[in-house]
């Protein structure tokens, strides 16, 4: 009795919060029929704003995997001085308001900000374009890769690595043939919550890129442009379009992560 | 010949080493023996090169491998843990430090086969070591380090993590294995009897440091000191004298020379008996004899014996 009390109680949560809102939107979005919302997404504004989205995660998924793989490695392999402050600082993205991180980077890039005057005097364009865009992109979702990778480095021991290495391996041939095999699911579910935040991304792009349409708008700031324009059917429509492609990449997650893997 | 001259390790304010030298003869299979931190492992990863020591020399045969990176010292290292490559095929595992040395397929994959009938795996070269049993993933991972032919075999308490009948099968099957391949080879053991039974030569250790190098009869015959003494088989303490127990003579009547005692408990382990005693003066001992002598003195609890050390030993330093 207990054991369905729980589920109904799990079911009904995950169906108030996630799924009959995200349902609401679907219906929304085809409330007049395909028809008007395949146009409204295929407008030049929303393939430009997919296309930017697409880009910007193109740039900061594998920076954040590259840097997070390497961030792991130190935090559990190595220690140095400021391990803890590294360790915790890698933290920060997830606690601060993403608005406070696009604040910053205005004061930094923006005109009249640290850097601003010195990049407008060389006409580098940061705030407001797609540089600025990307920073903030990869500074929300930098967590993801070292914090997935972390636990699985410190599980595997390092064993396996000194094995290599009396073998005559290389530290560089010991990391390709030996670690980043075993941290491999780790990775690669990192990489999968670095995309889903990527493409998620709102208050700090939203800050500061400008949110110019057709030049500076990502698929959120769309969503919210288009809201805020009371076109509803092309705000429900995008929203699709982004569900659509959260779903893709837990999908694709789940299919390249066998059972086996995970319970090993 | 390896060889580690004065050697210091120091983990934060824990001493490990403490002015560590020892040479292993080649050819031989020499035991590292101690207690846990003793610094036996510790001792086993300075000479193959997973940690620098603080102070010393290491010498693989004549050459000073102290600066050499572990890659380069040619030596096959044993974990207790196996520290398989869980991904990889046991016939994968085996080949790694071929084909990271580049040699020719042909050449490889005779070796693997040839490695892995000698460590009785044929049959198993496409499990995966989670597929294994323990015993079979470190016969796989004393293949894995031989495939290279190193100059010198470490194996850090292999058969540790084994239960006990594995490990008495995989210890005589290492002495077989060293008998046919005649590798240098260095193991670290806390079990007194696998070090005597297996190795030629045993280095006790204690505290970081080295207390006696000798062969298992004359560790056993000639301790150099209290330590070794007690480390390497039971003892008793008469005074200022160390006495194994079997070799404290049990007698009915009293000659002068024996001291009064009785007896706590008889324990009957078939072929040998164990006989607990307390002195008139109130120490504890106990002696260790056959059955039959056992039932020649008719000893239970409670019978008055006279009790002689037939041989025993005194060492200057008395611990106390």
């Amino acid at each position: 009795m207990a054991r369905y009390a729980l589920r109904l109680v799990a079911i009904g949560y995950v169906s108030a919060l996630l799924l009959v809102p995200l349902g609401i939107v679907f219906r929304r979005a085809f409330a007049d029929g395909v028809g008007p919302a395949w146009d409204a997404v295929t407008t030049p504004a929303a393939l430009h704003a997919f296309w930017l989205t697409i880009l910007i995660a193109l740039i900061a998924v594998p920076a954040n995997t590259l840097f997070g793989v390497v961030c792991a490695l130190a935090i559990v392999r190595r220690r140095f001085r400021g391990h803890g402050l590294v360790n915790s600082a890698v933290d920060l993205p997830l606690a601060l308001s993403p608005v406070v991180v696009g604040l910053a980077l205005l004061l930094l890039y923006g005109r009249g900000g640290w850097f601003g005057s010195w990049l407008f005097d060389h006409d580098v364009r940061v705030i407001f374009a797609l540089p600025s865009m990307v920073l903030a992109t990869i500074f929300v979702s930098l967590p993801f890769v070292v914090r997935e990778v972390v636990p699985v480095l410190r599980e595997i021991g390092d064993e396996q690595e000194q094995a290599a290495s009396t073998l005559g391996a290389s530290s560089w041939q010991t990391f390709w043939r030996i670690t980043l095999p075993a941290i491999r699911w780790g990775v690669a579910y990192g990489i999968v919550l670095t995309t889903a935040r990527a493409l998620g991304e709102f208050g700090a792009v939203s800050v500061v890129s400008g949110r110019i349409a057709g030049r500076t708008e990502t698929m959120t700031t769309h969503v919210g442009e288009r809201f805020e324009a009371f076109d509803l059917v092309g705000a429900y429509a995008a929203s699709v379009v982004l569900a659509l492609a959260a779903m893709a990449t837990l999908l694709l997650m789940t299919m390249f992560q066998p059972r086996e893997e995970r319970t090993r | 010949m390896i060889e580690a001259r004065g050697v210091t390790k120091r983990f934060g304010d824990f001493v490990a080493l403490d002015d560590v030298s020892v040479q292993v003869p080649g050819g031989s299979l020499t035991a590292l023996l101690g207690p846990s931190g003793s610094g036996k492992s510790t001792l086993l990863r300075v000479i193959a090169g997973l940690e620098a020591p603080d102070d010393g020399d290491v010498l693989i045969f004549g050459e000073n491998a102290t600066a050499v990176a572990p890659q380069k010292r040619g030596v096959g290292f044993v974990f207790q843990h196996y520290a398989a490559f869980k991904h990889m095929t046991v016939w994968h595992n085996v080949a790694f430090g071929l084909k990271i040395r580049r040699r020719p397929k042909a050449e490889v994959k005779e070796r693997v086969g040839q490695l892995l009938e000698l460590v009785q795996l044929s049959g198993f070269a496409h499990r995966y070591p989670a597929q294994l049993s323990g015993g079979q993933r470190q016969r796989m991972a004393l293949a894995r380090a031989l495939a290279v032919e190193p100059k010198v075999l470490l194996l850090d308490e292999p058969f540790g993590a084994l239960d006990a009948r594995v490990r008495k099968e995989l210890r005589a099957w290492l002495r077989r294995l060293h008998d046919d391949v005649h590798v240098t080879t260095v193991f670290v053991t806390h079990d007194q009897e696998e070090a005597m039974e297996v190795a030629d030569q045993i280095v006790v250790m204690n505290d970081g440091r080295v207390e006696q190098t000798a062969g298992a009869r004359e560790l056993y015959d000639e301790p150099a000191n209290e330590f070794v003494m007690s480390f390497v088989g039971p003892v008793n303490r008469l005074d200022n004298d160390w006495v194994r127990p079997h070799d404290l003579e049990l007698t009915r009547e009293s000659n002068g020379a024996t001291r009064p005692a009785r007896v706590e408990r008889v324990i009957h382990l078939g072929f040998e008996a164990r006989v607990e005693l307390e002195l008139d003066d109130g120490e504890e001992l106990w002696a260790q004899m056959t059955q039959e002598q056992c039932e020649e003195l008719d000893l239970e609890p409670g019978s008055r014996v006279h009790v002689r050390p037939r041989r025993a030993r005194t060492f200057a330093s008395t611990q106390p």
